[in-house]
């Protein structure tokens, strides 16, 4: 199987870890992410304003992308991106009058977006279209008992994959589809109140201190609750949880790092691919030693 | 009379002021009960100067000079847990955009976002600095 995928930027350069290790589970899962020949940003973040409708351009256009290959549904992995281009195709497809004006003005745009294009998350295929079933049974089949057997995952959100209600992939306070993942590579979820708390989000550009104390309090959390290893779908959540744990022992000098690793990375490793497509060189704390024994 | 005039004129300005942030969120203020549960479960609430339910009772009372000066506007980071939480259906992170929008329309950046150093720009993905970007600039 087939399916259009939009990378968004951040999976091109720093988040390539999160890019390469999807591409590759994906392609061992039976579908083929063939990314669409030309897109742009999405501008990563929803306009919030009833009519700020220029900030739709960007990600309604790719959706036009998508049509323009003869296409009805677009998968990301970015939940950030995902957000974004779930709430505008929503917007875009229920209102008619916004629809018009914006069509209107991409009018050198040779196909006319209708609303009919389907946004989808990674996890969201992993779930309807392969199956967690399916991911079981080939994980099994790779390594018996599998690769992570053992390993205590804490599954975080954050906010952009569950918030609003109209886009959220699963229940916005009670979620489980990570963990219903986190089963299917074979490895344990723990359960933390913090999964779906906000790590600080672009805060983290000019309020370091306020990202610190929220991506202390969320792996503290998780670490209490006995997590070897925390996953994630959100280039930002990653670099605020990974990244900042520098920050973090500077102002928490007894604070124990702990990995950060992107879903995909993870299921690659259950897979039993190719190191290669793991691309843990770009994670900051070394995930080698707790997820390759 | 002139005392009477001011309060008109008060007034109207007032009404200016929280039907610009109606209209910019597509939110009905008078829904809201105060009952605090988006201030209960903000993430970001310790770091903030008005609370969020206060902001909505500060619109309200057409206190536009408080709001625009406060630092709550900016730390909101637009994370959505007070917008599935309401019970009145109030979307409160649309408020806090309307509110910010309000400065921003007027050309006037929060902070100075684009005076960044080099290696600042060399650590940060990419998303952090175009959604920091689309926040906090005009
Ligand atoms: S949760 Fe809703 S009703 Fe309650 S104070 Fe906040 S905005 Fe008002
Ligand atoms: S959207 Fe803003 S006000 Fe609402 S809970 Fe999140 S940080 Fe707080």
């Amino acid at each position: 199987m087939k399916l259009a995928y939009y990378p968004g930027c951040t999976l091109k350069t720093q988040a390539k870890n999160f890019e390469d290790s999807a591409i590759a589970s994906f392609e061992k899962l039976g579908i083929e992410l063939e990314e669409l020949k030309r897109w742009n940003c999405c501008g990563t973040v929803y306009s919030l304003t009833s009519d700020d409708l220029m900030h739709h351009l960007a990600p309604i256009r790719n959706l036009i992308r998508v049509k323009e290959e003869g296409k009805s549904k677009v998968v990301t992995f970015c939940s950030m991106c995902y957000n974004t281009l779930k709430r505008s195709a929503i917007r875009i497809k229920n209102n008619d009058e916004d629809r018009e004006k914006i069509n209107n003005f991409m009018d050198r745009e040779e196909v006319k977006y209708e609303g009919d294009i389907e946004v989808l998350h990674g996890l969201e295929v992993l779930k309807n279209e392969v199956g967690f079933d399916k991911i079981t049974k080939i994980v099994g089949e790779v390594h018996e008992p599998p690769i992570l057997n053992g390993l205590k995952i804490a599954p975080y959100y954050g906010c952009l994959l569950l918030r609003p209600d109209e886009i959220g992939i699963d229940d916005p306070e009670n979620p489980s589809i990570l963990e219903d993942f986190i089963y299917a590579i074979g490895a344990e979820p723990i359960d933390f109140p913090y999964k779906n708390e906000c790590c600080g989000a672009y805060q983290t550009v000019n309020e370091v201190n306020i990202v610190v104390d929220k991506a202390y309090n969320i792996i503290n959390n998780a670490q209490r609750m006995g997590a070897n290893i925390i996953i994630t779908s959100c280039p930002l959540c990653e670099f605020n949880l990974d990244k900042r744990q520098k920050d973090i022992k500077k102002k928490y000098p007894n604070f124990k790092e702990i990995p950060v690793v992107y879903f995909t990375q993870a299921l690659a490793v259950a897979l039993g691919l190719d190191p290669k497509t793991y691309r843990f060189d770009l994670n900051y704390i070394s995930p080698q030693a707790v997820l390759v024994k | 009379m002139f005392r009477g005039m001011k309060f008109e004129l008060e007034s109207k300005i007032k009404n200016k002021f929280v039907q610009k942030v109606e209209e910019l969120s597509g939110e009905n203020l008078s829904a809201c009960y105060q009952c605090g549960k988006c201030s209960a479960g903000c993430p970001s609430a310790p770091f903030m100067d008005i609370l969020p339910n206060q902001v909505i009772r500060l619109i309200q009372l057409g206190m536009k000079k408080e709001l625009m000066n406060s630092k709550t506007i900016w730390i909101c980071a637009s994370c959505f847990t007070c917008s599935v939480r309401c019970p009145k259906g109030v979307d409160l992170a649309k408020i806090m955009e309307a509110l910010r929008q309000i400065q921003l329309r007027q050309n006037i950046d929060y902070g100075k976002p684009l005076n960044l150093s080099k290696e600042k720009i060399g650590e940060l993905p990419q998303i952090a600095l175009v959604s920091n970007f689309r926040k906090f600039t005009a």
